[in-house]
């Protein structure tokens, strides 16, 4: 679903990512690690197709086509979705209102009809139900005055009702606490498909324990450098990063 | 990043869509102002005498006073005596008699602006009032309004037929000399609409007037006023549009509200007078004096406003607060793009005991425009109780704009509770790529955002209206980003 190879990305002359190489296939969780500074969220962002930053090399292949290409609004049409790790506040727009038109855009793209507000009450309604949220988030401005844990569950409400095909979230496990995790890691479970990929960049172990990964990544200082399965994330837990740095530039 | 904004900025360039002129012949007088065409136009209104003679003294007012420079706009001084005073429709010298003798091209114009005189009007319920250049050609509803005690008609036509009302209230909210462009509008006003509603009636609709300025070098100085008797309710609407043209057009307008005992007024208007082009070529100066006068007990004045046209923008829809527990709102958008100027803002004035007021300005600039509030809060001696609540926000597209905002209060009771808040923000790189990674584009985000941020004063729309004011900024806001 997802090919990039030998990918280098820079803002200004500082250069973050030096060369990443990951696939991911449909129906694989894959877990991106690694200590901060090391490039996770600019990788999340240059796939979403922020345009702050500037690829230098590699490529980016997305179902058969060059990601590269295609603005943010397309990517996300096409199915790409980033949960963020520090969602905007909009004061003002309405969030049940920013989900149906992103929903509405999702659907004209892929050729559907348009849903009306009653069928999208619904539908947000029952994934809200399913995320232990109270419905009446949908009436307020998007994320304005949300603590950091509510932001972070309205993300995932978001994914839910968008269904994407690529989802990658960026630290949505930061903030949240046991309980919070816990809801939202079985938000993250139950979409889980053999026609999803989900790409999870996060600093600690804990997430794991409730979403098990197919592999796990460790990015340091803009490269890949090392892969395995989840127990490699048990590893890191135990051991830290610097073993690995050490591995690496020996 | 930077191309977002830049993007941003290159949003707002749609065009002006009701730029058309209407290719009708018109009896218009030579440029100039003296004695002899204000006696014209009064002669050719067969006003009587009374009305004449406040007209000249309007006049000798002018002659005395300068043009205003305090505002914070720049433009080319205007020319006095090369505008011309009158112009109206040829063929409706003596005006119409009902929608039938309307000159189908003028119906035809009002379609093209979206109000089909009749059909839509009866659909919405809205009693229009269509003053085109100087005169006003139809008023509809009329029948249904004089069953109610409700008198709607055009200005000129109340000068006539309730003498009795126009020498009471006329100038009595706006005096003749209040300021240079009252005193010029009150020497020159050609038309507008009046309205009366008797006691403890409730208007059975909106009322609403549009404006629209046809003729070449002219300008259009109408004059509005509503009076609300004891324990009386009104909703007046308000739209304003007009030819492109090259050179800049005056329009010199003075509304009066006066809200008796328990009785309400609310006031809404929607602007879209041609605002110049991308270069700040031409468009409207919209030099308006708007005052309401809460003058008895537990009466209430709402003024909302959605400004998105004119070349310059000078106007202070203001309430006079003189009935105890008398009530005033203003609720504002101001949108300016390219070189578009606005001041714009209100003055509340409480006399009376326990009065309120509410201020909610939101302007928008983008583009090289200049957006200015500018507002007064001032509590007399005896207006033991007063309460004001005013708040300010200001949204910026892109960085070649500018919001200012110039707040004076003058408290002269220890009692008074006078809150301000005011805020400045800009439509930012994060929350327009928040929304695209969502799939919705740049533009729409735009509107989106946009819209959400005011909010607060679409909703004190009328429905009808709220959904064109909508429209209407997402057209003026076009090309902002890019």
């Amino acid at each position: 679903m997802l090919e990039i190879k030998n990918l280098k990305v820079r803002i200004g002359d500082v250069e973050i990512l030096r060369g990443v190489n990951l696939t991911v296939n449909a129906g694989e969780v894959h877990a991106i690690m690694g200590p901060n500074g090391s490039g996770k969220s600019t990788l999340a962002l240059v796939i979403a197709g922020h345009d702050g930053y500037e690829v230098t090399a590699g490529t980016v292949t997305y179902q058969g086509r060059n990601l590269l290409d295609l603005e943010p609004e397309e990517r996300a049409r096409e199915g790409i979705f980033l949960g963020f790790q520090y969602p905007v506040e909009i004061p003002g727009v309405n969030n049940a209102y920013l989900l149906k038109a992103a929903l509405n855009a999702r659907r004209r793209h892929q050729g559907l009809d348009e849903i009306d507000a009653f069928e999208f009450l619904k539908l947000a309604k029952e994934k809200m139900a399913l995320l232990g949220m109270d419905p009446k988030f949908l009436n307020r401005g998007v994320n304005e005055g949300f603590s950091g844990g509510e932001k972070k569950r309205n993300e995932i409400l978001q994914l839910a009702i968008l269904e994407p095909k690529l989802a990658i979230l960026d630290e949505t496990d930061s903030g949240l606490d046991i309980d919070a995790l816990r809801s939202v890691a079985e938000g993250i479970n139950s979409l889980r498909s053999p026609d999803r990929a989900i790409i999870l960049v996060t600093h600690y172990q804990r997430m794991l324990d409730y979403i098990e990964p197919d592999q796990v990544h460790v990015l340091s200082e803009g490269r890949i450098v090392r892969s395995g399965d989840k127990s490699l994330a048990l590893q890191l837990e135990e051991k830290g990063y610097d073993w690995l740095r050490e591995a690496a530039t020996a | 990043m930077s191309t977002s904004s830049e993007k941003l900025e290159s949003l707002v360039n749609r065009r002006y869509e009701h730029g058309f002129v209407t290719d009708i012949e018109t009896d218009t007088m030579p440029p100039g102002l003296n004695k002899d065409v204000i006696r014209a136009i009064s002669a050719r209104k067969k006003e009587p005498e009374f009305m004449l003679k406040w007209r000249l003294r309007a006049y000798r007012y002018w002659l005395t006073m300068q043009e205003p420079t305090w505002s914070h706009v720049r433009y080319t001084p205007v020319d006095y005596d090369s505008i011309s005073y009158y112009a109206a429709p040829k063929s409706d010298k003596d005006g119409p008699k009902s929608l039938d003798e309307v000159d189908p091209k003028l119906l035809e114009t009002y379609e093209k602006l979206g109000i089909p005189l009749h059909e839509r009007a009866r659909l919405a319920g809205v009693a229009v009032d269509a003053v085109f250049d100087s005169v006003s050609v139809a008023t509809t509803f009329k029948e249904k309004l004089s069953e109610a005690g409700v008198i709607f008609c055009p200005f000129s036509e109340a000068v006539r037929d309730h003498p009795e009302l126009i020498r009471k209230y006329l100038g009595s909210v706006v005096p003749q000399r209040d300021n240079f462009f009252a005193a010029l509008n009150s020497a020159v006003f050609s038309d507008g609409s009046f309205v009366y509603i008797p006691k403890g009636v409730r208007c059975p609709m909106e009322l609403s007037t549009y404006f629209r300025i046809n003729a070449a070098n002219t300008g259009q100085f109408e004059r509005t006023l509503i009076i609300a008797d004891e324990g009386s309710y009104v909703s007046y609407l308000e739209g304003c549009t007009a030819p492109m043209r090259d050179e800049n057009q005056l329009h010199a307008a003075v509304v009066e509200l006066i809200a008796l005992k328990d009785a309400q007024i609310k006031y809404s208007t929607v602007q879209n007078w041609y605002p110049g082009d991308e270069n700040g070529k031409g468009g409207i100066y919209n030099f308006v004096t708007k005052r309401g006068d809460c003058r008895g007990a537990n009466s209430k004045i709402s003024w909302t406003q959605v400004e998105t046209g004119s070349a310059i923008t000078w106007k202070y829809p203001s309430c006079i607060l003189r009935g105890d527990n008398s009530v005033g709102e203003f609720y504002s958008v101001a949108v300016v793009n390219n070189y578009q100027q606005a001041d714009t803002g209100t003055k509340m004035i409480h006399i009376g005991r326990n009065t309120r007021s509410t201020i909610v300005s939101k302007g928008i600039s983008a583009g090289h425009a200049q957006n200015t509030y500018r507002g007064l809060v001032r509590v007399m001696p005896q207006a033991t109780g007063a309460r004001n609540h005013t708040q300010c926000d200001s949204l910026l597209i892109g960085k070649d704009c500018g919001a200012h905002t110039f707040p004076y209060m003058e408290i002269r009771n220890p009692s008074a509770k006078i809150e301000h808040e005011a805020t400045t923000s800009k439509i930012s790189a994060d929350q327009l790529f928040y929304c695209r990674q969502r799939g919705i584009s740049e533009e729409d985000a735009v509107n989106m955002i946009v819209n959400g941020f005011c909010k607060e004063v679409f909703k004190e729309l009328p429905m009808e209206f709220a959904v064109e004011a909508q429209a209407l900024l997402n057209v003026s806001l076009e090309g902002a980003v890019g």
